[in-house]
């Protein structure tokens, strides 16, 4: 299988970050239509590329590292597609295409792994969990975006140096909040998909289990503390930028070490 | 067919001037029908401002169009003359006209209003049927470039006064300033616009504490908001998140240590100091609490410069952009000339039965 999809749903993103980096340049983002036709191409190039993989591995296609990022890149999109106009109007918006763009590099320079066609009929609960739980990765990567975005926004406000994309940003409160909701969302899909895997009784894989059980009580102390409003909207950010960061090690940690 | 422009504007009149020469909203639409109503004048539009009067009209003549100008103002006490006042003649009126509604001749530069005005004029010609093809086409196309250039450029970005810096700051903390709660300490005149800008974008409740408390009830009157007595301005304050200090203390009135103790039991709402005050009211310091954002007189103006800096630096591309439409304008003019001489070599006055087309 190649990955002409794939490269072409790259170039895609890559002209969609090209199209930010052209609207930050001329002050006049959060106007461009082009970058939402940009990423709905990439998002079809990808829907085209997993569906293939899909076709071919007789199952959802989450058998690799390489899967991971293509899907998560996938679910990015996708919110970032049914986020609505203000998301993506918004400065906080134009950081997907590249966000994707990097991602899929990642992904398109690790080597292609062969597919095991799947024996016999395929488990949908495990299939639920693991797509599930590559979506609710996608919302907590942009609860990251969320994040680091609010912190930057603030640091401008504290220092009293404001860039001219400053005012394209969301504010404070509307930054927190998409934080709060996104990692609200990524923690609902990760427990309905963790509860579909477990379900299902997996014993075959127990350092993966043991991570997936960690990243949900990492979010799981998140959502209480956002919950609790004990912790500040710049907290709030620290911790989901940072969840984001453990989560991504973390993924290629198992990787690395499943493979050993 | 020509378009004159003749008029004064605040960078040739001084005030005692551009108000002798003001015609109020009501007489807008008298005055150009009696200029449309000249032989020498086909259609006209007037526009009068605190800062401009200026008159547009039509004409197959220049020399004799600005004679008739002259001599219809004249009799009515407001004879043309000096060097207040300026002329342009098709092409640099055309111009003049596209780059007044785009707020580039405004006093504050990017400004809107401007053009809600001439929109205002325009109708008022309209109204009297004063306009017709040219100046229909001429004040439609204006309206579209303004629109354009708002836009496609940044020449209407950023706050330029203290009190609009201070309320798009409010703006990129809380969002929408709807459920904001505002407190003024000390009822001073520049609290009292800052406030009154807050005002107007919609806050829920504004605070009043002064030390002479007749002046807080009496400014909270005004505001429709509640006065507090300025010993107990502490007790409201765990409710509020946008605080105005503008009083005469020698001392600060809020330390970073009076706060701290508020700002946990807000459950981490952010708070907004606006300081006004010189000496200052609110201690530096309370700006190095997580949620606590302070800004001074001095920072705010520094914001209101940057801003108007960037304006200025847009005004290439206001002006690019401009004179691509008065290059198709005038390429428009052109055509239409050699159309009309061809059709009928009279030109069609104003009628009863001229389309009249909305704004």
């Amino acid at each position: 299988m190649d990955r002409a999809a794939l490269a072409i749903s790259t170039f895609c993103f890559l002209a969609g970050f090209a199209l930010s980096v052209q609207a930050l340049r001329a002050r006049v983002h959060g106007r461009s239509p082009a970058i939402l036709w940009a990423t709905l191409a990439g998002f079809i190039s990808q829907t085209v590329w997993l569906y293939e993989r899909g076709q071919a591995a007789g199952r959802c296609p989450l058998t690799s590292l390489f899967d991971v990022l293509v899907f998560l890149c996938w679910s990015v999109a996708l919110l970032y597609l049914l986020a609505g106009a203000t998301y993506r109007l918004s400065l906080l918006g134009i950081f997907t295409s590249p966000l994707v763009f990097i991602l899929q590099c990642v992904a398109l320079v690790l080597p292609l792994p062969p597919l095991t066609r799947a024996v016999g009929p395929v488990n949908s609960w495990l299939e639920l969990h693991a797509a599930v739980s590559v979506v609710a990765y996608g919302a907590f990567a942009l609860a990251g975006i969320a994040g680091v975005t609010l912190l930057v926004q603030e640091r401008q406000l504290k220092t009293r140096k404001l860039h001219s994309f400053f005012y394209h940003f969301p504010s404070i409160h509307d930054l927190a909040a998409a934080n709060r909701r996104l990692v609200y969302i990524g923690f609902s899909l990760l427990s309905v998909g963790l509860f579909a895997g477990f379900s299902q009784g997996v014993a075959h894989i127990g350092l993966l289990r043991v991570v997936s059980v960690g990243v949900w009580l990492l979010y799981a102390f998140l959502c209480a503390a956002l919950g609790s409003k004990r912790i500040s909207p710049h907290r709030a950010a620290w911790l989901a930028s940072g969840a984001f960061t453990v989560l991504l090690v973390t993924v290629w940690a198992v990787q690395l070490v499943s493979k050993v | 067919m020509e378009i004159l422009c003749l008029g004064l504007s605040h960078r040739t009149a001084p005030i005692e001037l551009r108000e002798r020469f003001a015609i109020s909203e009501g007489h807008l639409g008298e005055l150009s029908s009696q200029l449309a109503a000249h032989p020498d004048l086909g259609e006209s539009v007037v526009v009068s401002t605190c800062n401009r009067v200026e008159f547009y009209v039509a004409t197959p003549s220049p020399s004799r169009g600005f004679d008739a100008l002259h001599a219809i103002l004249s009799e009515r006490g407001m004879a043309p003359e000096g060097d207040a006042f300026f002329r342009r003649l098709t092409e640099d009126g055309v111009r003049h006209l596209f780059r007044v509604v785009s707020g580039l001749d405004s006093m504050v530069l990017g400004e809107t209003e401007i053009l809600g005005q001439v929109k205002k004029a325009y109708q008022s010609a309209q109204g009297s049927r004063s306009t017709s093809r040219l100046l229909n086409k001429l004040f439609q196309r204006a309206f579209n470039v303004a629109k354009e250039v708002r836009t496609r450029t940044n020449i209407t970005r950023g706050s330029v006064s203290v009190g609009s810096a201070a309320v798009e700051l409010a703006e990129r903390i809380f969002g929408k300033l709807s459920a904001c709660h505002v407190m003024i300490l000390g009822a001073g005149e520049m609290s009292e616009l800052t406030a009154g800008a807050l005002q107007a974008r919609g806050v829920k409740s504004i605070f009043v504490a002064n030390r002479s408390h007749e002046r807080a009830v009496s400014l909270a009157e005004r505001m429709g908001g509640k006065a507090v007595r300025f010993e107990e301005w502490t007790r409201e304050f765990s409710e509020v998140d946008i605080l105005i200090g503008s009083t005469a203390a020698p001392h600060h009135v809020l330390t970073r240590k009076q706060l701290e103790p508020v700002m946990a039991v807000r459950r981490q709402r952010p708070l907004f100091c606006i300081d006004l005050a010189v000496p200052r009211d609110i201690d530096p310091e309370v700006n190095a609490l997580d949620g606590v954002y302070l800004y001074d007189i001095d920072s705010l103006q520094a914001i209101a410069n940057q801003s108007l800096e960037v304006r200025r630096g847009e005004l290439v591309r206001c002006e690019a952009l401009i004179e691509k439409h008065v290059g198709e304008f005038t390429d428009w003019l052109r055509a239409e000339a050699i159309r009309l001489s061809q059709e009928a070599p009279v030109y069609a006055r104003p009628s009863e039965d001229a389309p009249v087309h909305g704004v």
